[in-house]
């Protein structure tokens, strides 16, 4: 009974699979929207030049605020998992005294900084090249995990004030942008930078994001990986 | 055919893969891994066929851009999940339907 | 044509390595040709001329999904070792 149900979902998908392909391959290209010209004719009064950037935080900057929010709800829903416990300081995974994890230490004592300044890059340079606030707040995530991985930076247990601040740091300074914006520049119009400021606004945006990104994607291993920790400690 | 449209097409064939996984692996890790392959086939779509005619497209660009990290932060939900149930539980796959 | 090829062995690679992380029996493997799979969309994204995502792609998908996914997995052994004991 459950092989054939099984086969029957397979062979059911593999018919969907060849419709979507065929559907695909017939599909003609819409002839009345032409989305990606508007983005370039509109390239200039966005403020920046690469156009990836431009529709993430000009045309489409709504999108990329609701994002933020569904980032920190994703987390919130991870801290309400692990649990509430007393602050503590967690201990790391590795014992340093072996001669092999020193190299380890060294190596990310060398790379940590180095993947800092490639995140600024990142995040200056996506004005007008491929880069931006979202492969920073990675590369610093991952600066975070590496840290962790190698022992040097303790898992996370309960947010203290100053982790909250730069977990909403991102959040608050995009809405106070858009309040702001939207009170003084152009009355009634969410997220509607004037042209001549406009550049600056996003690179101000950009940097609270790559702070509060790069802590809520770290955050995601760094409280889960404690938890582990924790889980041993009750024992 | 362009090479966007051979990617389209892989990316309807990992749709599927992902979405029979996701429904016949009990394994909730197995899932998991299910769900972000559907997810990477669906944004190949996205993608491919939104420059099918050879440029690129900075619209489709942006929103797959989005759409990994919210996938990544779902992931991080998911297994937080999981390894909540593992904790009370002691069970790793959902129970079978009577 | 050369491109060509380059992107028929992707795409083969793509899907073969999509298949086994969802067939092979050990988990571990699974996790490990999930994080090939990750670089692999990374390349791909390349060629779809979107360094952009292929940015995000490599560090999210391979980096940090990967070590979230291989931490659960060390996490369930650890689990399963004290449950056996």
């Amino acid at each position: 009974m459950k092989n054939l149900f099984n086969a029957l979902v397979i062979v059911l998908f593999a018919v969907l699979g060849l419709t979507l392909i065929w559907v695909i391959l017939e599909l003609q290209p819409p002839t009345h929207v032409h989305l990606s010209k508007q983005v370039l004719t509109q390239l200039d009064a966005s403020g920046v030049t690469h156009p990836v950037t431009a529709v993430l935080l000009n045309f489409r900057g709504y999108d990329t605020l609701l994002e933020v929010m569904v980032l920190l709800l994703a987390l919130l829903g991870v801290l309400a998992q692990i649990g509430k416990r007393e602050q503590r300081n967690l201990s790391a995974w590795f014992r340093l005294s072996q001669p092999y994890l020193q190299v380890l230490l060294w190596l990310v004592r060398m790379i940590v900084p180095l993947m800092v300044l490639v995140a600024g890059y990142l995040l200056w340079v996506g004005g007008h090249q491929p880069g931006g606030a979202f492969q920073a707040g990675a590369v610093l995530a991952a600066a975070g995990v590496l840290l962790n991985l190698s022992g040097v930076l303790p898992s996370w247990a309960e947010p203290a004030w100053n982790l909250r601040t730069g977990l909403v740091f991102g959040l608050l300074v995009f809405l106070l942008v858009a309040a702001a914006v939207m009170v003084v520049a152009s009355p009634g119009l969410l997220l509607q930078y004037p042209p001549a400021s406009a550049g600056m606004l996003i690179l101000l945006i950009e940097m609270g994001l790559t702070l509060s990104l790069g802590l809520i994607l770290a955050g995601l291993f760094l409280f889960l990986s404690g938890d582990a920790i924790e889980d041993e400690a009750e024992k | 055919m362009s090479s966007a449209l051979i990617y389209a097409c892989t990316g309807a064939a990992l749709f599927v893969f992902g979405v029979t996984g996701l429904i016949l692996l009990s394994h909730l890790l197995r899932k998991i891994l299910a769900f972000n392959i559907m997810g990477s086939g669906i944004f190949l779509v996205l993608v491919g066929l939104g420059q099918r005619s050879g440029t690129p497209d900075p619209i489709p660009q942006a929103m797959v851009l989005t759409g990994i990290v919210v996938a990544v932060a779902a992931t991080g939900l998911a297994l937080a999940l999981v390894r909540r149930l593992l904790h009370f539980t002691g069970e790793i796959r959902l129970p079978e339907e009577p | 044509m050369s491109n060509l090829v380059l992107d028929l062995l992707l795409v083969i690679a793509l899907l073969w390595s999509a298949l086994r992380s969802l067939m092979t029996p050990n988990l571990f493997h699974a996790v490990v040709l999930f994080i090939v799979f990750g670089l692999l969309m990374a390349i791909v994204w390349v060629r779809l001329h979107a360094p952009d995502i292929a940015l995000a792609e490599a560090a999210i998908g391979a980096g940090l999904s990967g070590a979230l996914l291989l931490d659960t997995v060390g996490y369930l052994h650890k689990k399963q070792r004290e449950s056996l004991s």
